[in-house]
């Protein structure tokens, strides 16, 4: 098994959520995250005062699936989340050593 | 776990102190009791007059409380609005003792005290239903007092915006006590209530001078008696939720038709003139900003727009029942642009935090309005005359009572601020400050 970790840009969520619908992906945990890449920050001015934001808004998506998906799922996000503006977000992908439904007991596979 | 109580043997003993005080009162307000004459009052300018002091009042609370909350950092949101609603408290019960009274009335109207008023008005005694004030004489006493209460409220609470997130709220109670008596009600009575600046011809038609160089100037030397905010200059300070300062904004707009238009003391063709004056002033110096900020630094801001209206409002306070529109439109043109200049240029170049420039918009506003008064006063529109139409000395009138009111509020405001240093200190320790006024001063805070 594989957990996919994506960071995108938050306007990209509801794209991204269907392509991975379409490819019968049915659940994700979304965290909201602040951070920079390339894109750095950008600034700001109040009455003059210019102050740099470092970190900029994203969304952290992680999602957990059988081996033969993985690659499949980082397409389907790479697709789906790019604009092609810088910003656009990383996909990491770890090998998942166990998985346990909490409400079944069920583990493995049988459990994403 | 942590359940206390809270009724302690002294707090019985203060209700019994409280209840004897009230007893004794009754024959003390009869005795001073005016004798019974029948109102003469304009049931339309009493009706208006009552509306403005609501108008006023929403102003302060909520909003000054929004406009300043918006543009403070979140751990200081709290904080920040009970400032304006504590001190809307403090000084209700502060007109109502001897505000009024030292303001506003004088014990022979044949010589009106030149620096004070009347000390006979304690606890609003020998004022009844049927009283009248001479400075507004078709409403009621009561209703003039209330109104000028409402002045009274939001000019301190004006001054909170200088030394905002950083203030102690036991230095803010004692200073904003001191200051009402010994600075607001002081100015007050010179210009409005009979003293010397009225005689001597300083036009002030809402408050530029009383309300607005008042209390700029006072926030001003609380700027720099109390100093920077810790991490001025390096760490980011940037407001936290623009939409309360636009709600903010808003509020004090349509509350100035009551500043402004409630200042003809009346319902009348006057009234009309300056709410007129008031919408087009504001949205000029809305749109000079605006511009201005958008030809320096590429953005029309949401800030930029509100601050500009404000600064309009400021501006246009003193000039509202002496010029035409199109001096209105002027003054709002020119405050607009200046403001910003000062907030974003001039507090760099003189190196103080004002943190959400109650002297860049007020006290400059103020002192642009009260200049341009005396250039715009149209004699059409209320028998004076400034440079515009010939009375260019009208112009050094109005230098006079700037320069009266800055000497006055900056000396007086220096003393209170050390006096209150002496009795609990100015500022929260450094940590409080770090973790921010909500939680150190009141103990509460804002959600995520």
């Amino acid at each position: 098994m594989k957990l996919v970790a994506a960071v995108i840009k938050p306007s990209r969520l509801e794209e991204v959520r269907q392509a991975l619908n379409a490819l019968d992906v049915h659940g994700m945990t979304v965290t909201e995250v602040k951070g920079y890449g390339r894109q750095k920050g950008h600034a700001e001015i109040y009455r003059g005062t210019e102050y740099a934001v470092h970190f900029l808004p994203k969304l952290k998506l992680e999602i957990a699936v059988e081996d033969t998906l993985a690659d499949a799922v980082g397409t389907a996000i790479r697709e789906s989340a790019q604009t092609g503006r810088i910003g656009d977000g990383k996909i990491f992908v770890f090998d998942l050593e166990h998985v346990t439904r909490i409400r079944t007991g069920e583990t493995g596979a049988a459990a994403l | 776990m942590i359940r206390k109580s809270i009724f302690s043997v002294p707090g019985v003993a203060a209700v019994a102190v409280l209840a004897s005080f009230y007893s004794a009162l009754p024959a003390f307000a009869q005795a001073a009791a005016p004798a019974p004459t029948a109102p003469t009052f304009n049931s339309g300018d009493t009706a208006w007059m009552m509306t403005s002091m609501a108008l006023v009042l929403m102003m302060t609370i909520p909003g000054l409380a929004l406009f300043y909350a918006g543009m403070v950092r979140k751990k200081n949101m709290l904080a920040t609005v009970m400032q304006s609603f504590a001190i809307t408290c403090v000084v209700t019960v502060l007109w109502y003792a001897i505000g009024y009274s030292i303001a506003f009335t004088n014990d022979n109207p044949a010589s009106p005290g030149v620096f004070l008023g009347s000390f006979a008005h304690f606890l609003l005694s020998g004022i009844g239903p049927n009283s009248i004030n001479p400075l507004a004489g078709t409403i009621p006493e009561y209703v003039f007092s209330a109104f000028q209460m409402t002045f009274a409220i939001i000019t301190p609470a004006l001054i909170c915006g200088a030394f905002a997130e950083r203030m102690k709220f036991s230095a803010l109670l004692i200073f904003m006590t001191l200051w009402l008596l010994l600075v607001y009600s002081p100015i007050a009575h010179w210009v409005w209530g009979g003293g010397f600046l009225g005689s001597w011809g300083v036009l002030d038609f809402a408050g530029g001078t009383v309300v607005h160089i008042n209390a700029g100037v006072a926030g001003l030397v609380c700027a720099l008696v109390l100093g920077k905010r810790r991490g001025f200059g390096t760490k980011n300070m940037a407001p936290y939720n623009l939409v309360y300062s636009v709600i903010g904004a808003s509020l004090l707009w349509v509350g100035w038709f009551g500043f402004n238009a409630g200042s003809a003391g009346a319902a009348n063709g006057l009234a009309g003139v300056a709410m007129m004056n008031t919408q087009v002033a504001t949205a000029a110096a809305g749109l000079s900003w605006m511009f201005a900020e958008w030809l320096v630094v590429k953005k029309p801001s949401v800030l930029g727009i509100i601050s500009g209206a404000v600064a309009g409002l400021v501006a246009v306070t003193p000039a509202s029942g002496f010029v035409s529109p199109t001096g209105a439109f002027v003054i709002g043109i020119v405050a607009g642009v200046l403001c910003y200049y000062a907030a974003a240029h001039l507090k760099k170049l003189l190196g103080y935090d004002d943190s959400l420039d109650a002297f860049g918009v007020h006290g400059v506003g103020g002192i642009i309005g009260a200049l341009l008064t005396g250039v715009f006063a149209d004699p059409t529109i209320n028998g004076k005359a400034g440079a515009m139409f010939g009375n260019a000395g009208q112009v050094l009138i109005q230098v006079e009572g700037i320069a009266v009111t800055i000497i006055w509020t900056a000396v007086l405001s220096w003393l209170i601020l050390m006096v209150t240093k002496a009795l609990v200190g100015l500022r929260p320790s450094e940590q409080e400050e770090e973790e921010g006024l909500d939680i150190s001063q009141h103990g509460e805070s804002v959600a995520e």
